[in-house]
Order: C-alpha cells, then sequence, then structure tokens
C-alpha cells in the first residue's frame, strides 16, 4: 500500500455570500489540489460562513492552501486544526435491505456503534451514523452483508477543541 | 442619483481622469450619462482587448489604477486576455463591464456571458453588482483592492437595470475590509534577521521583482545596495529599478539572463529576493537554483514565498517599508574577492552583448541606436513579446522604473501597440517607444487608427524577419529544425498599412539605415512606423535551454541532433 500523505483539516471563515464557495472550488481546482471533503454552514454570526475542508498532502502543500485561501479577498480568517487538538464528525445515512426477521439483529449493531433507526419500511431499514471516519467505516463494513441499496455521506465538520 | 451618476462620481473619487472605453448594448446608459462628462476623458480603443492593454500600460508608466469600459457578452470576454496579463504582472486595473438586466442573468439572454465566473481565476477579485444600492460600495472597493497589497485586476459587472436605477444610498467614505487586510509592515525581528544576515554574508546578491517597481521602491532599493555594497540582478518586471551603468548592477537572470546575472545566482551564498514570484523563466531547474545560498524572500504577497523556491527566511510586507527599515542596520564590508568576480562577469557580459549589436543589421543594434539617440527624452520603452522582447530586456539602457513596459507573466502578443498608447496617454512628455514584432503587431494592428486619431507621437519600431522568432528558435534548437506554422513571409507591407492609417512610414533594410530612420522619427512630431527588416535567422543569445538550471548558458545554436525523434523527445519537457 502506498505510504498515505497526511490528512489535513482546513477551517476557513468567509463571506456569507453568493460566488463565494465558487470561488473557493475554482481555487483548488486551479490549482491542481484535490478536495477531500467539504462543509459549509453559516457561522454564530449570519454574516460569515465556515468551510471546513478536508485535504491530503506535504505540508508544502498544505501551506499553499492555507495561504491562497487566506489571500482570497472575501476570506476572513484561516486554520488548521491539528489532528491532537480537534474534535471531528462525519454524518452517513445507510439505507439496508432488511426483511422484518432481520431488524433486531441491525438494531443490536446499530446499538454499540450509537447509530440510530431513522426510518424503517417492510422492506428496508435506514441508519444514521456519526462519528470519526473509523467508526463510520467499521459500521458500514459490518452492515454490508445485509445489503447496502444506497448510502450518504456528508463532508466532515471538526471543531477545535475547548481550552 | 442615477446609477451611471455613482459611476461616474466614483471614477472621480478614486482619481480616474482617463478611461478606455468600448460601447455597446448593455453599457449604453453609462455612455450616455459620460456624453455631458468633462472630468474625465473617455478613450476608443477598436478592440476592448486593446483598451485592456492600453489601460494596462497606462497604469505601469504612471502607478495609477487603470480603468477600462466595455460592454457584456463579446465585450467582456475580448477583455479576458487584457485582465490575465495585468494579473500575472501585478498592475492595478479596474474593469467595469455591463452585463444584461438583472432579470435576465441565467436565461442565455442576448450578449451574456457569466463574467463573474469566467474573470474569477484570472483577476485579483470581482463582483456583481446584484443590488443598485451596493454599487458605490464595490467600485470603491474594486479601485482598493486593485492598488493595495500586491495590486491586480478587479471586475465589476454591473446590469443595465443597475446602472439606470435610482439610488438613495450615499457614496461611501471609507471602505472596510475586514476579509481583506494585506500586511505592509514586515516583522521587525524577522527585518533584523536580515540585516544579520547581509552583515554576515560573503557572497550577497540581491534579486529584484516586479514588487519594487508596484511600491515606488526604487530609491529604497538603490539605497539599500549602495549602503551594503550588494550586487544585484533584475526581473524583467523590475528593469530600471537600477540603472544599468551601475557598476554593481548585472542585469536580468534566467532563460535569457546575462551570464553575469546567472553565474551570480550560482555563486552567491546569500540571495535576497525582494518582490518577486521566482519565475520558472527565472529559476530555469529550481533544484539546481542558488544551490549555495541562504535564500531571504520579501514579498507582500504571502502566497508568493516558498512556492516555487524554498525560503530561508520569509518576511511578509511592503518593499519599501521593509528596506527603508533595514537600511539603518546595514554595514558595508569590504568582499573584495566575490566584487572582483562580479566585475569580471560584468565586463564579459558586456562584451558578449556588445558584440551581438557590433555590426550589419540587428535587432540588439536597433534596440541600442534607440537608447543612445532617446537618452534626454525620458524615454519609455514598450515591447510586444517574442525575441524583440528579449533583446529589448539585454540592449535597452534601462535607467529608471516604468520606463520599461513588457508583458512578463503572460507573454501576451498584441499587448505592444495597445501598452504603448496608454503609456503616452499616461506620460505624454516621454517619448514613447513601441517595439513590437511582425506577428504581435498583427495581433493588435487596428489600434494604429487609435494612434492617428489621438495623435500620439508614438514611434513604432517593426522588428520584421518574417516570421514566429521565438517558437522558430525553440524549433530550431530543441525540436530537430521542423519549422511548424511559423513562417509569415505573406506579411503585408507594414509601410503602406501606416500610411493607409495615417501614420509616416520608414523602412530599413541594412545596418547603415537603422541611425538615420530612427533619428527622423524621432525628429518627426507625430506617429511612426519603422519597418526594420531583420534576417530569419537570427537567435536570443544567451539562452539556458527550458528545464535547465542556470549554468547551462547557450550562446550559440546547439549542433543539429542526430535523430530526429531524440530531439523531439528533448524538447518534450
Amino acid at each position: 500500500m502506498p505510504a498515505r500523505e497526511k490528512r489535513h483539516i482546513i477551517s476557513a471563515v468567509v463571506e456569507n455570500r453568493p460566488g463565494v464557495l465558487a470561488r473557493v472550488v475554482s481555487l483548488f481546482s486551479a490549482r491542481g489540489f484535490n478536495i477531500e471533503s467539504l462543509n459549509v454552514g453559516e457561522t454564530e454570526n449570519p454574516r460569515w460562513s465556515r468551510m471546513t475542508i478536508a485535504v491530503s498532502g506535504d505540508d508544502g502543500i498544505i501551506e499553499q492552501i492555507r495561504k491562497q485561501l487566506e489571500k482570497l479577498v472575501d476570506t476572513l480568517k484561516v486554520g488548521e486544526l491539528s489532528e491532537s487538538a480537534r474534535i471531528e464528525r462525519d454524518l452517513a445515512l445507510i439505507k439496508l435491505r432488511m426483511p422484518p426477521a432481520r431488524r433486531g439483529e441491525m438494531r443490536d449493531l446499530a446499538d454499540i456503534f450509537r447509530a440510530r433507526v431513522a426510518d424503517v419500511t417492510e422492506r428496508h431499514m435506514t441508519v444514521e451514523i456519526s462519528g470519526d471516519e473509523d467508526k463510520i467505516e467499521a459500521f458500514v463494513r459490518l452492515a454490508a452483508p445485509f445489503g447496502i441499496v444506497e448510502m450518504v455521506r456528508a463532508g466532515r465538520i471538526a471543531i477545535k477543541r475547548g481550552d | 442619483m442615477l446609477g451611471t451618476r455613482v459611476i461616474i462620481e466614483t471614477l472621480k473619487r478614486e482619481g480616474v481622469d482617463l478611461a478606455f472605453a468600448y460601447p455597446g448594448g448593455q453599457i449604453t446608459p453609462l455612455f450616455d450619462e459620460f456624453y455631458d462628462e468633462r472630468d474625465i476623458r473617455l478613450i476608443l480603443p477598436r478592440h476592448e482587448q486593446a483598451g485592456a492593454h492600453a489601460a494596462d500600460g497606462y497604469a505601469r508608466a504612471t502607478g495609477k489604477v487603470g480603468v477600462v469600459i466595455t460592454t457584456s457578452g463579446p465585450g467582456a470576454t475580448n477583455l479576458a486576455t487584457g485582465i490575465a496579463n495585468a494579473h500575472l504582472d501585478s498592475v492595478p486595473l479596474v474593469a467595469i463591464t455591463g452585463q444584461v438586466p438583472s432579470p435576465l442573468i441565467g436565461n442565455d439572454a442576448f450578449q451574456e456571458v457569466d463574467v463573474v465566473g469566467i474573470t474569477r481565476s484570472i483577476s485579483k477579485h470581482n463582483y456583481l453588482v446584484s443590488s443598485p444600492g451596493d454599487l458605490a460600495f464595490m467600485l470603491r472597493a474594486a479601485f482598493h483592492i486593485a492598488r493595495s497589497g500586491r495590486p491586480g485586476p478587479v471586475v465589476v459587472d454591473i446590469p443595465s437595470d443597475v446602472q439606470r436605477a435610482e439610488i438613495a444610498r450615499p457614496i461611501p467614505d471609507k471602505i472596510v475590509l475586514p476579509s481583506y487586510q494585506p500586511n505592509y509592515e514586515g516583522n521587525p525581528r524577522q527585518i533584523e534577521r536580515i540585516a544579520g544576515l547581509i552583515n554576515a554574508a560573503s557572497r550577497p546578491l540581491l534579486y529584484v521583482g516586479g514588487g519594487v517597481v508596484g511600491s515606488e521602491a526604487a530609491d529604497d532599493l538603490r539605497l539599500t545596495a549602495a549602503t551594503a555594497g550588494l550586487p544585484a540582478v533584475a526581473s524583467l518586471m523590475a528593469l530600471g529599478t537600477l540603472p544599468f551603468d551601475d557598476p554593481l548592477f548585472l542585469g536580468m537572470p534566467g532563460m535569457h539572463g546575462t551570464p553575469a546575472a546567472n553565474r551570480a545566482i550560482m555563486n552567491c551564498d546569500l540571495l535576497i529576493a525582494v518582490g518577486t514570484r521566482f519565475d520558472d523563466r527565472v529559476t530555469g531547474k529550481t533544484e539546481s537554483f542558488a544551490p549555495l545560498a541562504k535564500i531571504i524572500h520579501i514579498d507582500v504577497d504571502p502566497t508568493s514565498v516558498a512556492k516555487n523556491v524554498r525560503a530561508d527566511l520569509p518576511v511578509i510586507g511592503d518593499a519599501g517599508n521593509i528596506l527603508r527599515r533595514l537600511v539603518p542596520q546595514l554595514k558595508k564590508r569590504e568582499r573584495r574577492e566575490w566584487l572582483e568576480e562580479i566585475a569580471l562577469w560584468r565586463e564579459e557580459s558586456a562584451a558578449l552583448l556588445g558584440r551581438q549589436a557590433a555590426s550589419g543589421l540587428s535587432a540588439p543594434r536597433v534596440v541600442r541606436e534607440m537608447a543612445r539617440l532617446s537618452r534626454d527624452l525620458q524615454p519609455i520603452l514598450v515591447t510586444d513579446v517574442g525575441q524583440h522582447q528579449m533583446w529589448a530586456a539585454l540592449h535597452w539602457e534601462h535607467r529608471r522604473p516604468r520606463g520599461f513596459i513588457s508583458s512578463g507573466g503572460l507573454g501576451t502578443m498584441g499587448f505592444g501597440l495597445p501598452a504603448a498608447v496608454g503609456a503616452q496617454l499616461g506620460r505624454p512628455d516621454s517619448l514613447v517607444f513601441c517595439l513590437s514584432g511582425d506577428g504581435g503587431l498583427q495581433m493588435n494592428i487596428q489600434e494604429l487608427c487609435t494612434v492617428r486619431r489621438l495623435d500620439l507621437p508614438i514611434k513604432i519600431v517593426v522588428i520584421n524577419n518574417g516570421c514566429l522568432g521565438m517558437v522558430r528558435q525553440w524549433q530550431e534548437f530543441f525540436w530537430g529544425r521542423r519549422y511548424s506554422h511559423v513562417d509569415l513571409d505573406d506579411n503585408p507591407d507594414f509601410g503602406r498599412i501606416a500610411e493607409a492609417y495615417g501614420l509616416r512610414a520608414l523602412a530599413v533594410n541594412d545596418g547603415e539605415g537603422v541611425s538615420p530612420a530612427l533619428e527622423e522619427a524621432i525628429r518627426h512630431p507625430g506617429p511612426v512606423l519603422v519597418d526594420v527588416r531583420v534576417g530569419k535567422g537570427d537567435n536570443v543569445f544567451p539562452m539556458v535551454p527550458p528545464g535547465e538550471g542556470l549554468d547551462r548558458i547557450l550562446l550559440s545554436a546547439p549542433p543539429a541532433a542526430e535523430g530526429e525523434s531524440a530531439s523531439r523527445e528533448a524538447g518534450a519537457g
């Protein structure tokens, strides 16, 4: 397996205005940086949005990305959340093929992972799970034999730990 | 106040007294408001791209913000090359484009394009004015952003209904952009460290970039060099910041740089880079660039630092501010051995370049004659792009900043003539030369009409070799002499074209004809085109082959490759 470059999480506060997301995204593509995941949402102040961007790369690339983001006129501040100082969460919704007889089995599994059953129909069950990436991937691995019909994952969000 | 009046009053507030403007459907409201306007002069180019280049040349010649105004759709797309050109050379420019009325945006209306989308990656910033109340703020912000920090072009796209709206909100006095706060100061401790490194270095070298021109810091730079006794090299964008005849100035480094400048980079133990992004045309192979040196990098744009080349000591801030605080901390040191070497290299390079201009009809000779004959006329040399541009960089007598105007980063053929129009309008008392090639001239030849219309006394000198010389040179050296699509043998007679536009025309066919023709051109009070018919096979030397280190300098054509396929492979890099 090739050595994986370190995953970095960059958190940027930007103007909450049309066109700003396009500006950030086109910066990444124009410079040849690959976004692994991107999440945008309003901050506590509606003038500003927070973008949480997961990227992989060596330190030089990450430094360039940070500086390029900072340079955008719409960017208020850019920070990197280091692995030890951040809490990160992924969110996934997983729709599984689920005959009624196996529902209990699935609920036990969901309990162990603190996942939640979001919806049940005659043939399907939809489970909601949040947590770090490893946890979600472990759950997906164990749920796979039931038959995954569809899975939707949200971009990563992360926050700096409190002092 | 009507939106169009808000635009004009805001332009005046920003000190604009001249703009390059081409009318069209969605900008007609603004042109109507200009009809009775006396304080801002509108200049009509004959193509929007030329309008952008003219605004660019005006900005480079004066240090002011250039302004170009066009309509939506094709008017705006024609600006794209000019905007990108200004962006790569950090030229302050504001481009105002008309846009289809707000309710039609997104409907593929007649002459509608997504201007903000198209210009996003080639401008410093851009705005679509979607609400009339934002108009004055966005325009003022555009000027502020264009001229501050690392300067650049800003686009303001204004739908025609916004132009026609009645706007109650007054023009704001102050523009505050919390998310845009360039750092000008430079960290005092870092500046102390620069002084420490310079004072301790045995073989220091200044590497000057266009940022020094943008920051109006040439005097500070000269003082820095003189105080510490530092030899210096200057990028294409910085030629003129140090006088060409200063014994410590070695010229331009890089692919077509002087051997002296390249040797100095390869041998220095400290490289002090000021306001430059380490373009690949300067560094050659980055792994072998300045191999013995610690690198100090001073730049107002943090993204330029450590992007192409490592920086041992990065200092973010304005060149002038930092140099002014650095000078008192510098000590003059003897460094006799280093300066002796520098003097020797300098002499060798001067002799080499002198030989290129010695006899016959050659572009180097033409450039030197232009310089000699215009010494007392505050000359500005505006170039196009290609071989003649490099000959100009190598042979012109660079004496002051803003005296040499050239498309560096984008390398835009067609830049020269319109940029000369802008430079002459910005500097009416200067003698403006436009040095062009037969390829580049034809990319904006319609501007001969603008020259004539305004009776600008520009001296257009065409280095006419009947081919796309720079590409031909690469094909000769690196592509097995397969001269693919570079022949311009069917060029028209440029003299007759110039005459048809109403210019005076002169032709030069041999070495003896150079001085008399240039003298006559300079003597003539109006615009002149001098068609100089040089040899097709003339090549620019020195040359560092692409992808090689700066120690690999060609002074003559490399021998023809044995197998054509092998040489094609070599050129592919």
